[in-house]
């Protein structure tokens, strides 16, 4: 069993938010950068298990990123994995960073391959259908329960207001979010032994990118809030009703 | 040259916000100078002819029941099809589950641009431009498409369903489709609740309320209010609520009409999910939680008095004793 998990860099959840060169570079001093969250607590997670269930269980790491991601390629590696390829480009286009990873895939013959729902910078959600189709494999998205028994994958996925459950053999594409495994705490051992697991670093396939960013906005504050005292609710159910329209 | 729009459903029903995407797509048909044409996978209750009074001329539909699963792989050869026979240039999905399955399929099948979370109508003045929402809503990014057909995936609530005049010709479709490599095997749906994603109105609870035995004035409120209820991240955590009512940057994102924050702090995590929504409103007993910077309306107050009064007032409005 093979498995690829993609894993990608994104500034903390906490990070400000600004921009620079007249509003078309995301300002990144200051930032400090994570992995993306549902690529590390998930995906990531999820694959560990996987292999300390069947030990026999390969796990390699793919991140599209220059050499600024290695850190955090490296603190994947200490969660567990066996090996972390790194693809030398900078793009924010997600057919490019999927085509990369589909020629990666493409050479190793996975059985699955697993990304996160979305980055929590770009908020795509796309990659992981982008990779699917450039490898011809079924899809699911947005999974929140991951059983593997023998070549058949049992995944349980969000639709609206509510779940299903879905059959496929493998290999498969599943893009993975909370429910499908824990959070974990990278722990000492991991962390010594990421150090000597080998990261690859492959240049990139000549791929046209199909989109660009023209510039980026702030959205506009807030007025500022309008504080009903706390013994009049009706108060506020009123003006909800008549100056806010809301119901 | 047309635009083609998906047209997404559930247990039979269009969904509401693939109605949101049928409108999106007729107006960016009478931009474009080009007309607006549906297609549905599977087969639903509503008389299909009707969807022309959102603007679009033609619909198309694949009759078939093994679609109403959806399998994204199957979809897109469908859709990937179409898109050739008609000419498509824009094609236009909601960024809701089924879309985010099959729009990115669609855009690598057809090297054609994607725009995922498109919260506004392109902007054709020099080239062709769509904004969306980027850092989990914290802010928005312009995207260009230089490909010669554009796919635009729409956010759920952030364009509205307007209803005009006009019946669209219906048109089987009689196109091979692919068996299935997904079995659907189990659905479970929260009965009689409106779905997150599609609610008007949310109201949420956070770690404020204690306990989950709490939740009784929260359900009771989103009830009378038709809301959707959600919760912060560590309600869902600690299982005092399922975990697909988490909404923030892990969680799921919303944009409701209105939304009421009750017992949250409003933590910067919890606020990229929801500061989409148009009408914030927050009670809190502590005045210098952060979520009131991000409120239009709020209570300093404790909850256990605060909310039973809304709800009677609630009452009193909608006339229910
Ligand atoms: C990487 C990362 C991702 C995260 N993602 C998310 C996410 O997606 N969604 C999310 O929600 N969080 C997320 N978090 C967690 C987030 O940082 C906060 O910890 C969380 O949102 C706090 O939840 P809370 O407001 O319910 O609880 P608390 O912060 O404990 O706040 C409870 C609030 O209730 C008020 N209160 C207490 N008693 C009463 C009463 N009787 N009446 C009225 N008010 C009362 C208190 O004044 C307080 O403001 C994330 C954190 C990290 C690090
Ligand atoms: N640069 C990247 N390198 C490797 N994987 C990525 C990269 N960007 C995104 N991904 C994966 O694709 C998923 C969805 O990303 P997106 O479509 O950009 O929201 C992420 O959760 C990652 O698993």
């Amino acid at each position: 069993m093979k498995i690829l998990v993609c894993i990608s860099k994104t500034p903390d959840t906490t990070a400000k938010i600004a921009f620079t060169n007249n509003n078309t570079k995301f300002a990144t001093d200051g930032v400090q950068w994570i992995i993306n969250p549902y690529d590390e607590w998930y995906a990531l997670v999820r694959a560990i298990e996987l292999k300390e269930k069947d030990p026999s269980t390969t796990i390699h790491l793919v991140t599209v990123g220059l050499a600024d991601a290695d850190a955090i390629i490296r603190k994947a590696l200490a969660l567990g994995g066996d090996e972390a390829i790194r693809i030398n480009a900078d793009s924010h286009d997600s057919y490019y960073i999927a085509a990369q990873i589909a020629e990666v895939a493409k050479q190793g013959g996975y059985d699955l391959i697993f990304t996160g729902k979305e980055t929590i910078d770009y908020n795509g959600s796309s990659i992981g259908g982008m990779i699917a189709e450039l490898l011809d494999m079924p899809y699911i998205s947005l999974a929140t329960k991951f059983e593997l028994n023998g070549v058949t994958a049992m995944v349980t996925r969000e639709i609206e207001g509510g779940e299903e459950t879905d059959e496929v053999n493998l290999p498969v594409v599943v893009s993975c979010q909370k429910g499908v495994a824990e959070q974990r705490i990278p722990n000492m051992k991991g962390i010594m032994g990421a150090r000597t697991k080998p990261l690859k670093v492959n240049e990139p396939a000549a791929i046209e990118s199909l989109t660009t960013v023209a510039s980026f906005e702030l959205p506009p504050a807030k007025a500022g809030v309008k504080l009903v005292p706390a013994d009049n609710p009706a108060e506020l159910v009123r003006l909800l009703h008549e100056e806010a329209k809301a119901f | 040259m047309s635009v083609l729009i998906f047209v997404d459903h559930a247990d039979g029903h269009i969904k509401k916000s693939s109605l949101e995407a049928l409108c999106y797509g007729a107006k960016v048909a009478e931009l474009t100078g080009t007309s607006a044409v549906a297609i549905l996978l599977g087969t639903v209750t509503e008389d299909l002819a009707s969807l022309g009074k959102y603007g679009v001329k033609k619909v198309h539909q694949v009759n078939n029941e093994q679609l109403n699963h959806l399998d994204a792989q199957v979809y897109t050869k469908i859709i990937g099809e179409t898109v050739a026979s008609i000419n498509a240039t824009v094609v236009v999905f909601s960024n809701n589950v089924t879309g985010k399955a099959v729009a990115p399929r669609l855009s690598a099948r057809l090297k054609a641009g994607l725009v995922a979370g498109a919260i506004a109508l392109p902007d054709t003045s020099n080239g062709f431009t769509v904004k969306k929402t980027v850092f989990s809503g914290k802010a928005f990014a312009n995207i260009s498409l230089g490909t010669d057909i554009k796919i635009i995936s729409v956010n759920p609530n952030s364009y509205p369903v307007t209803s005009g005049e006009g019946t669209a010709e219906v048109v089987a479709l009689n196109v091979p489709v692919d068996a299935p490599k997904i079995k659907v095997s189990a659905t479970t749906k929260s009965s009689g609740q409106v779905p997150l994603t599609e609610a008007e109105i949310v109201v949420s609870g956070g770690r404020g309320l204690k306990g989950p035995e709490n939740w009784g004035m929260i359900e009771e409120l989103a009830k009378l209010l038709g809301a959707a209820t959600a919760c912060s991240r560590p309600v869902a955590d600690a299982h005092w609520r399922p975990h697909n009512e988490h909404v923030g940057q892990t969680g799921i994102a919303i944009a409701p009409n209105l939304y009421i924050a009750i017992g949250i702090s409003g933590a910067i995590q919890h606020l990229a999910g929801v500061n989409r929504s148009k009408i914030i409103v927050v009670i809190n007993k502590d005045p210098e939680a952060p979520f009131f910077k991000a409120a239009d309306y709020g209570i300093v107050g404790d909850a256990f008095e605060v909310v039973p009064k809304i709800i009677e007032a609630v009452k009193k409005l909608k006339g229910v004793a």
